[in-house]
């Protein structure tokens, strides 16, 4: 379904399924599709909502928006519009921090916060790999613990046919570009200064090998966020994708 | 025809692994790498290069801004510039550019190209680049995804402060200047000329069009190359339904001149190498932050001068390649002329900007490139295109 926000400049995507109660998932860089595997398993208990960010695979919009603060206040628009006056929050990455974000900028929307590895704080000495940037074949190796996996080779395997090769390039450039537009050059945007604000109940899901958002933020998460609760797993940056089952699992536990 | 000596500044002692060992000379070059005793020589070294242009009788003297660069050390070419308005006293000045988007408020462009105006007695060309994405969104910063807002309005904020005498406000979403009123103004009248450097990008082209600026591709691909570009320049200028004066455009070519096409080889070919094969070394994820390019400038097709795809054409490059695609013209003064005036005439380019001090090309071997120049070709290029008058050239500067 498309949904408008904004006062009708930006219109989101937003893929949806299952029952439940209501949860909410933000995408990460290097998503292509918008709905990973784990999402399946989480629509068996929840109803959930998957949107396209602004400017990435048909939601538009995203030159309406000029930084954090209004795209964190277009989804709490979104929340709105479809009808949910609170949800869970997950969120990967980039999107985690928009999880995050929306959590503090607007608490009462959000009932519980699960973030993936996400983005929104810098700390010089855990940079990690600039996965904004990084081509296609160097991305792998920092992206997945395991690069060689199925999950792996499946996201990186790009159309063969010349059209379609060229229009999947050009949608990664643009998909980067919408989100670059919010975190460059560097992902910390004061949401540290909001955390205080994330008083939902938090879990942080972080990969052992993450390369490109190094485990070592989730001590900073853990001690910027009243009462969260942090999991390391075994897993690199994609971890929800690498193993989405023991993902599924950890969020449903943590949210029923 | 105008014809400039264009000045880079390579730093010319990068070691002879450099482009095995080293992923990039520009953004994260090491500093390992630098010698700031050999740097305050090669200043010296290429503002006596660009001084005896303007003795050896070029109409201009062209320099530019790069950032974390080492073939290009002028991150200020406003410092370069004024140094030359001293110790030169016939040549166009011609600043390409300064990257407007950089700078906060650019009203200190408007101020430092005033002050050069001034101190060049309105020999001053203005140069206005977007910046690339190494200089702008990697070295310093600048978003991507607004940089061109940014520079248009940067623009209209520089504009503003040269043509209205009065004291004046700017509400704009990037700059709000409650006082505008630059001290001093430029002496030319009612600005500099301005001059636009770009990289292909469609917007460029129809934006420098609407606003009668001349427009300059600055390729280091030749002429060759270089066609699909112009043509696009001019299709614009056809839809604004401009005139097709050769003086809206401009264009940098390699140029070695020698006694012969053997000799130019043996003289040149390990300067122009060292530039093609060092001096273009971009990383791949730096040749183009991700929203840098629009999407209608990707959907024409037009590609980034460094990069993967650029490295791999750069790497299979010999002398005969380099020559016979236009990369470099060289040889003997007639193989030279002949190409070059080819040059302008399938670009339809009336500011021609030529660069003799390639890569690694050293002081006496950068003079003699300009002697054989300035005595064997410019003579034949001057009367290129009879019958145009160069609006976009300062009234200051003479011929010599």
């Amino acid at each position: 379904m498309t949904v408008k926000v904004w006062a009708g400049a930006v219109e989101l995507r937003v893929l949806a399924a299952g029952r439940g109660a209501p949860l909410v998932y933000l995408h990460a860089y290097h998503e292509r599709g918008g709905w990973p595997a784990c999402l399946d398993r989480l629509a068996e208990r929840f109803t959930v909502y998957a949107p396209y960010h602004p400017g990435v695979q048909g939601s538009q919009g995203v030159e309406s928006l000029d930084d954090v603060a209004d795209l964190t206040l277009a989804y709490d628009e979104l929340l709105g519009a479809l009808g949910l006056a609170s949800a869970h929050l997950v969120g990967h990455g980039f999107g985690g921090m928009m999880a995050a974000e929306l959590a503090a900028t607007v608490p009462l929307r959000a009932r519980k916060v699960v973030l993936v590895s996400p983005l929104g704080l810098w700390r010089d000495d855990l940079a990690g790999e600039d996965i904004l940037v990084l081509p296609e074949h160097e991305l792998g190796a920092v992206l997945w613990k395991d690069p060689h996996s199925d999950a792996a080779r499946r996201w990186a395997t790009l159309p063969e046919a010349d059209a379609d090769n060229v229009a999947a390039q050009i949608e990664s450039i643009q998909r980067r570009a919408a989100m670059a537009k919010f975190v460059w050059p560097i992902a910390d945007k004061g949401l540290r200064k909001r955390l205080h604000r994330l008083t939902a109940p938090t879990l942080v899901l972080w990969g052992d090998a993450d390369r490109a958002n190094p485990p070592g933020y989730a001590d900073e998460w853990k001690r910027r966020v009243p009462g969260a609760r942090v999991k390391v797993m075994p897993g690199g940056h994609m971890l929800i994708h690498e193993s989405p089952d023991a993902t599924a699992r950890a969020v449903r536990e943590f949210l029923s | 025809m105008k014809v400039c000596f264009f000045h880079l500044m390579p730093y010319r002692f990068l070691p002879d692994d450099f482009e095995r060992k080293y992923r990039s000379v520009w953004v994260d070059v090491p500093h390992s790498l630098y010698d700031p005793e050999k740097t305050a020589g090669l200043y010296h070294e290429f503002l006596d290069e660009l001084e005896f242009a303007e003795t050896s009788g070029f109409d201009g003297l062209c320099v530019n801004e790069h950032h974390n660069n080492a073939y290009g050390l002028m991150p200020s070419p406003n410092l370069m510039a004024a140094t030359l308005t001293r110790r030169t006293s016939r040549a166009a000045i011609v600043v390409l550019g300064n990257s407007l988007a950089a700078y906060n408020p650019p009203l200190r462009v408007a101020e430092e190209f005033a002050m050069l105006d001034l101190l060049s007695g309105g020999r001053l060309v203005a140069g206005f680049p977007v910046g690339t994405s190494m200089d702008m969104n990697f070295a310093y910063g600048v978003n991507p995804a607004t940089l061109r807002e940014r520079y248009y309005e940067a623009h209209d904020v520089v504009m503003q402060a040269w043509t209205r005498p009065e004291v004046t406000s700017f509400n704009g979403k990037y700059n709000q200047l409650r006082y505008i009123n630059i001290w001093p103004q430029p002496l030319q009248k009612p600005h500099p000329p301005v001059w636009i450097p770009g990289g292909g990008s469609v917007e460029t082209w129809e934006w420098t069009a609407r606003l009668d600026y001349v427009y300059c591709y600055l390729s280091y691909f030749g002429y060759k190359r270089g066609k699909v570009t112009m043509d696009g320049f001019w299709e614009a200028i056809h839809r604004v339904g401009a005139d097709d004066n050769p003086f809206r455009a401009g264009f940098l070519q390699l140029v070695c001149v020698a006694d012969s096409d053997a000799e130019a080889e043996r003289l040149y070919f390990p300067h122009v190498h060292y530039f093609y094969q060092k001096c273009l070394n971009v990383w791949e994820g730096f040749a183009e932050a991700p929203g840098y390019r629009t999407l209608k400038t990707m959907q024409v097709g037009a590609r980034p001068q460094v990069g993967a795809q650029a490295r791999k054409i750069r790497q299979e490059l010999d002398w005969a390649k380099y020559v016979e695609q236009g990369y470099v013209i060289a040889g003997g003064p007639a193989t030279v002329r002949q190409q070059l005036m080819e040059c302008i005439k399938s670009l339809r380019v009336g500011h021609l900007m030529v660069l003799l001090q390639i890569g690694s090309m050293p002081k006496d071997l950068t003079f003699h490139n300009i002697e054989l120049f300035t005595r064997d070709v410019l003579p034949h290029l001057r009367g290129a295109w009879p019958g145009y008058k160069d609006r976009w050239w300062p009234e200051a500067a003479s011929q010599a």
